[in-house]
């Protein structure tokens, strides 16, 4: 079937949108393939609002005049368009026949699950071209330029043709010293094939965070030597490592009724196992659709408010995903461990727990670039199932599958990273913004597929542009620079007490009155920025790096003397 | 000082609140004014100053291993733990510290013995920063319907209103006289705000003594001046700040509220705010839930709810909504009475105040607000803020509240407010600390009265040192030229605009706070950029006259710009961001280090961080955030 074959009315005039903290307006709304156009002509200068349809969660329709004649003159009906983004939208049409066509229009083409129907394989704008390279980095270019993995870790391309593991990508980084048919046995001692795989390596003591799935010890024990030897490998003698096992003592040991299991002490000597219990799946989607419903009723008494926001639940996920991040600094940055960090699949927690470790570790993921490589290296060719967790947002009344916001919940931590160290971060909320956009609805092919094995199939590198190459584009980057960034080589340790925590207002508030104030509050801190750039001439940068060097020194040696005391 | 039986008690372990791990030893002294902590080793920032009348309470806990735990509660929520080994020295300064922090007289008051180095002059000079005639006159009082009653000079028709009061021009004084009798305490209605835009006024008075059926011919005309010295208006809204019911059983008391039906062309409006017993038991809550040691988000956000605290300072903000729309959007004059008229009165009318008018939302406009609402007209400072030992029932949270919906407002409108929260938090501390003498006694006429012996012979005004600190004070995104910041704010009253303020509870708590801070960044940009220009103007100025000479000013200009350039290095405390946050709180029966070395590591890096603290509470460096209260101790100690 063609996409245009689902639509049926293209074209209505004289429709009323409707939005918040907006006047309502009058104009033409179209219904194409992959988008809704609203324009108003009326004057000379014309408004449009597009919308992809991919964006749209739910949309309800209200017919008035339900029992007159169908056709009567004045017969009207309203849709109500709920987008990814949360944005919420009001459409009156006149004709009733119009109304209903273009809303099961809108339900059929947002919600089509053909892979190359959508809208990233058509999206060609001039600027962009197809032919070059896709993507920032690949694991071979990650270790290429991170010299010092190259004397105790290597590029395993066990996985090229996907076969060990179907969601990781073709290279991984191994220990050097454990070889190809070590690496399969242990991937089939581990779910889903997810073997124990570098995923950083500190830069101030090489101490590295490692990430997989959990080892299928089921019912009876079951051993693996391999997998043993890999993790042995990785701390490399008699140093001791940590596992932060993502679910709490009671539920590991339950999954090994169902197969799974957990690295014991007596088989992983030199391993300590830390549970600390993260929410997944559904719990999570569920607490994304009561905030997004609390956050959208301003009628609310604060009672009702701070009960229904605790109930929610979704600012203790971000508790818990920060705590547990900073768990895993502490045993890196200060105590010098090695870490394994999962849970049951490891393609969910376990990334948001270690991309988020790397940011608060790494000066490099600070930066824009750095945080876009982050994500690409944790999140897509590490294979988060985009597909699966991003098809519904908050507010879909569709029956929920596999969703699940893990992708969102990290960007409201970054934030709050942000909100602690505003000057530490090279990007601003506006990045944050879009990728939460983003990670729903796009025209770029990077957050298609579920894993770098169908992406391939599926042609995506080929067919549709990258998001992160054009973010990167220096006028675009611009929109997404943080004017106040001081880059520090510190870690940058969040506090995680639950007073330090707040709603994210920019994302969960985006399109109330509040968020008004705030674009205000942003522009006025860039026009004082660059008032003083232009005082203080361009070549501002290098002063910033050599004063913050003057500044570090003294601090380290306080705090080299308090260690000896 | 009689009232130290213990002077200095050694080997006092001072515990840190974030992690009872974490302790310091030293000396404790008690001095007439302070308690001193003095950290052993040779550094002698290690010190922690603490003001007995910022003392709320003292409490001893039950002995433990180490030593007997005393608990000092300050009134700026500071909370500090010592352990001192002996029990008899424990509880010497257990009694001293309680009496000490209880003052029975307002001679034993610190602002009494607090003697900055400056004369005689400066000090009398300080009491004028601040004239609230000149701020009338900024209103466009007194005008051809309003003007200066002299009736109130001796203080005899209301002893506990200032002398100067603003009357309808009409008004007789047997009129004033009449409504005065028939008003709570004499508060008869008087000018707060005058609009001079529209005419309209925000007036303020105590509840009728109305009943069931009382009237009172002179008050009903007192108010129909009111509502006519508003020309354009053809009504007026009387707003009864207490919630009906109590308004409705006050009635039985003899008091109440304007009858619609006997005052001509009044609207009666309720808008509920609870009183001060239910105010003081919500910030009780409040400050436990502050208190917490690591609780979850649950636990958090559920305290933050049972305290109620955000919903009345929603239901101020809405009546203060509410009266500043009437003035502004409709040009209706409000009348605005509690039961007193001197504690939700004062809230709802500073509030309507700073959203009508720009000139509150700067420094000065703050301080005059509150020298006029709050000092003149009688807040009873004394008994709300426990200065004296007394009738703990009075105290209650009612201008931290009012300060409270500022800061809520400045979160809203981030570029309308010229001052920054460290401000506020400066002005709620000096309201405690009894520091200065502005905010000594009840009234005007009872600070008057302590005036004849001591308060302009002794203390000083906090205004103008707070004026002159101002820099500290300022909000970088300030934009007074903005449109949206000129007239009325319209703050969204939504219950998700109502936040925790963990700058003011959890003031002391440094970990909780953000490592760095826009705003002061942002301040060192701006100064700096205004430094440039100066001298940029003082060189082109240069360059006009030294017209030959061209060539050499350009490239002295040059070298100019390139030392500047230096200056971005940024009052940041950088070491802040290197200190570890306890992420095990959460689940303390998970033994997260179990063998000997890690657990000795951990203590080692704990105590670490712990110094690092410890070491800037007491010192109060630059650029650290709401540390005004330790700077005090620092100033006053080279003074002495």
């Amino acid at each position: 079937m063609e996409l245009s074959e689902h639509i049926k009315t293209a074209n209505v005039e004289d429709v009323t949108l409707r939005r918040p903290f907006h006047p309502a307006l009058r104009g033409t709304l179209c219904v194409t393939s992959h988008h809704l156009l609203f324009s108003d002509r009326k004057d000379e200068a014309s408004w449009q609002l597009l919308i992809l349809l991919k964006n749209i969660d739910a949309i309800e329709k209200s017919i008035e005049n339900l029992f007159g004649y169908p056709r009567a003159v004045g017969s009207s009906g309203t849709i109500t368009i709920k987008c990814k983004d949360l944005l919420v939208l009001q459409l009156e049409i006149p004709g009733m026949e119009e109304c209903l066509n273009i809303a099961s229009s809108i339900e059929a083409l947002s919600s089509l699950e053909s892979m190359t129907e959508m809208y990233p394989f058509f999206y060609r704008p001039s600027h962009l071209t197809l032919h070059g390279p896709w993507g920032l980095s690949s694991t071979e270019q990650y270790y290429k330029q991170t010299e010092r993995l190259w004397d105790r870790w290597r590029v395993s391309k066990v996985n090229s043709d996907y076969s060990v593991c179907p969601s990781y990508p073709s290279a991984v980084i191994v220990p050097r010293e454990v070889d190809d048919d070590k690496l399969i046995r242990s991937a089939r001692f581990r779910q889903g094939g997810r073997f124990p795989v570098l995923s950083y390596c500190h830069h101030r003591n090489g101490m590295v965070i490692m990430r997989s799935s959990q080892p299928l010890t089921g019912a009876n024990k079951k051993r693996c030597k391999e997998d043993e030897l890999l993790l042995q490998a990785v701390i490399d003698g008699s140093e001791l490592g940590y596992i932060i096992d993502l679910r709490s003592a009671q539920q590991a040991q339950q999954a090994r009724m169902t197969g799974g299991g957990f690295e014991s002490k007596s088989c992983y000597s030199h391993w300590k196992r830390i549970h600390r219990h993260h929410e997944r799946g559904k719990v999570v989607q569920e607490s994304l659709t009561k905030l997004v419903e609390v956050c959208s009723d301003p009628s609310h008494s604060v009672d009702r408010w701070l009960s229904k926001l605790e109930n929610s639940k979704w600012l203790s996920h971000v508790h818990s995903a920060l705590s547990t991040a900073g768990l895993v600094v502490e045993c890196v940055e200060r105590d010098g461990h090695s870490v394994l960090v999962h849970g049951s699949e490891g393609t969910d927690n376990t990334l948001l727990v270690s991309s988020l470790a790397q940011l608060v570790l790494d000066p490099a993921s600070r930066t824009v670039t750095g945080f876009l490589c982050l994500l690409e290296r944790e999140w897509i060719q590490a294979g988060h199932p985009f597909q699966q967790r991003c098809a519904h947002s908050a507010y879909s009344h569709a029956r929920l599958k596999q969703e699940c916001p893990i992708f969102l919940l990290l960007l409201d931590c970054v934030w709050q990273v942000w909100r602690q160290f505003p000057l530490a971060l090279e990007f601003s909320e506006a990045l944050l913004l879009r990728l939460a956009q983003e990670v729903y609805a796009s025209n770029y092919g990077t957050f298609l597929c579920n894993s770098e094995q169908e992406r391939c199939a599926a042609g995506v590198k080929e067919n549709t542009h990258c998001l992160f190459q054009s973010l990167l584009k220096p006028d675009i980057e611009e929109q997404y620079l943080n004017p106040l960034y001081e880059p520090t080589d510190l870690a940058i340790w969040p506090s995680v007490h639950p007073q330090s925590l707040q709603l994210w207002t920019g994302m969960f508030l985006r399109w109330t009155e509040y968020a008004q104030n705030m674009e205000e509050a942003r522009e006025e801190v860039w026009s004082i920025v660059k008032e003083h750039r232009e005082r203080a001439g361009p070549d501002r940068t290098n002063n910033t790096l050599s004063t913050h060097c003057d500044t570090l020194t003294p601090f380290e040696n306080l705090m080299d003397e308090l260690t000896i005391l | 000082m009689e009232h130290i039986r213990m002077p200095k008690v050694e080997n006092v372990r001072l515990v840190d609140r974030s992690s009872s791990r974490r302790t310091h030893v030293g000396t404790l002294y008690l001095t007439a004014t302070h308690t001193i902590f003095v950290g052993e080793g040779s550094e002698d920032r290690n010190e922690l100053w603490v003001l007995h009348s910022l003392v709320c309470n003292v409490v001893k806990h039950k002995a433990s291993q180490s030593g007997y735990p005393l608990l000092i509660h300050c009134k700026n929520f500071q909370v500090i733990q010592f352990i001192i080994p002996q029990e008899s020295d424990c509880h010497d300064v257990y009694i001293s510290l309680s009496r000490l922090s209880r003052p029975e007289k307002y001679e034993e008051l610190y602002c009494f013995s607090f003697n900055p180095n400056v004369d005689k002059a400066e000090r009398e000079h300080s009491w004028d920063f601040l004239d609230l005639k000149a701020e009338y006159s900024r209103m466009g009082l007194p005008n051809k319907l309003w003007h200066v009653t002299p009736i109130n000079r001796e203080y005899r028709v209301c002893d506990t209103y200032p002398a100067d009061l603003f009357v309808p021009k009409s008004v007789t004084l047997p009129v004033i006289v009449g409504s005065s009798k028939f008003r709570s305490r004499g508060r008869f209605p008087t000018l707060s705000y005058y609009c001079k835009e529209n005419h309209a006024t925000i007036c303020r008075s105590s509840q009728p003594l109305s009943g069931f059926s009382a009237r009172c011919l002179e008050d009903e005309q007192m108010l129909q001046a009111i509502m006519k010295s508003n020309p354009g208006s053809r009504f007026m809204y009387v707003v009864g700040t207490r919630p009906k019911l109590n308004a409705m059983a006050n009635r039985a008391a003899g008091k109440g509220y304007e009858n619609e039906d006997n005052y001509c062309n009044i609207k009666f409006q309720f808008i509920g705010i609870e009183n001060i017993h239910v105010m003081r038991n919500s910030q009780q809550k409040l400050i436990e839930v502050s208190a917490l040691r690591s609780p979850s988000m649950g636990e958090f956000l559920t305290g933050l709810e049972n305290s109620d605290w955000l919903r009345h300072i929603k239901s101020i903000m809405e009546a203060g909504l509410f009266i500043s729309k009437a003035v502004a959007e409709e040009g209706v004059s409000v009348l605005v009475h509690c039961s007193d008229g001197w504690d939700r009165t004062a809230q709802v009318c500073s509030v309507a105040s700073v959203l009508l008018d720009p000139y509150y939302r700067t420094l000065k406009g703050l301080m005059v607000l509150i020298e006029k609402d709050w000092v003149s007209f009688g807040h009873m400072f004394s008994h709300r803020c426990g200065h004296l030992i007394g009738e703990a029932k009075e105290v209650s949270p009612v201008i931290d509240q009012f300060l409270e919906c500022v800061w809520q407002l400045m979160e809203q409108f981030p570029c309308a407010f010229e001052y920054s929260e460290k401000f506020l938090i400066s002005i709620h501390n000096h309201i405690y600390s009894c520091h200065y003498g502005n905010f000594i006694c009840n009234s005007q006429k009872e600070r008057k009265d302590l005036i004849l012996c001591i308060i302009k012979e002794k203390a000083h005004s906090i205004w103008l040192h707070l004026w002159e600190k101002k820099l500290d004070f300022m909000n970088p995104l300030f934009k007074p030229d903005q449109s949206q910041n000129q007239g009325l704010l319209r703050p969204s009253t939504a219950p998700y605009c109502f936040k925790y303020w963990r700058r003011l509870y959890n003031r002391f708590d440094r970990e909780l706070h953000p490592r760095q801070s826009e705003l002061d960044c942002l301040m060192t940009v701006k100064e700096e950029t205004q430094q440039l220009e100066e001298e940029l103007a003082l060189y082109e100025q240069k360059m006009a006259v030294l017209d030959k000479e061209r060539a050499k000013t350009l490239y002295m200009q040059k070298g100019v710009l390139d030392s500047k350039q230096a200056l971005w290095s940024l009052p940041l405390d950088i070491s802040l961001a290197n200190t570890p946050q306890d992420y095990i709180g959460g689940a303390p029966n998970l033994c997260l280090f179990g063998d000997q070395t890690k657990s000795s590591d951990a203590d080692n890096s704990d105590q670490e961080s712990g110094v690092a603290d410890f070491s800037s509470h007491s010192s109060g460096e630059e650029s650290l955030p709401s540390e005004d209260s330790v700077k005090d101790p620092d100033s006053d100690e080279t003074a002495m």
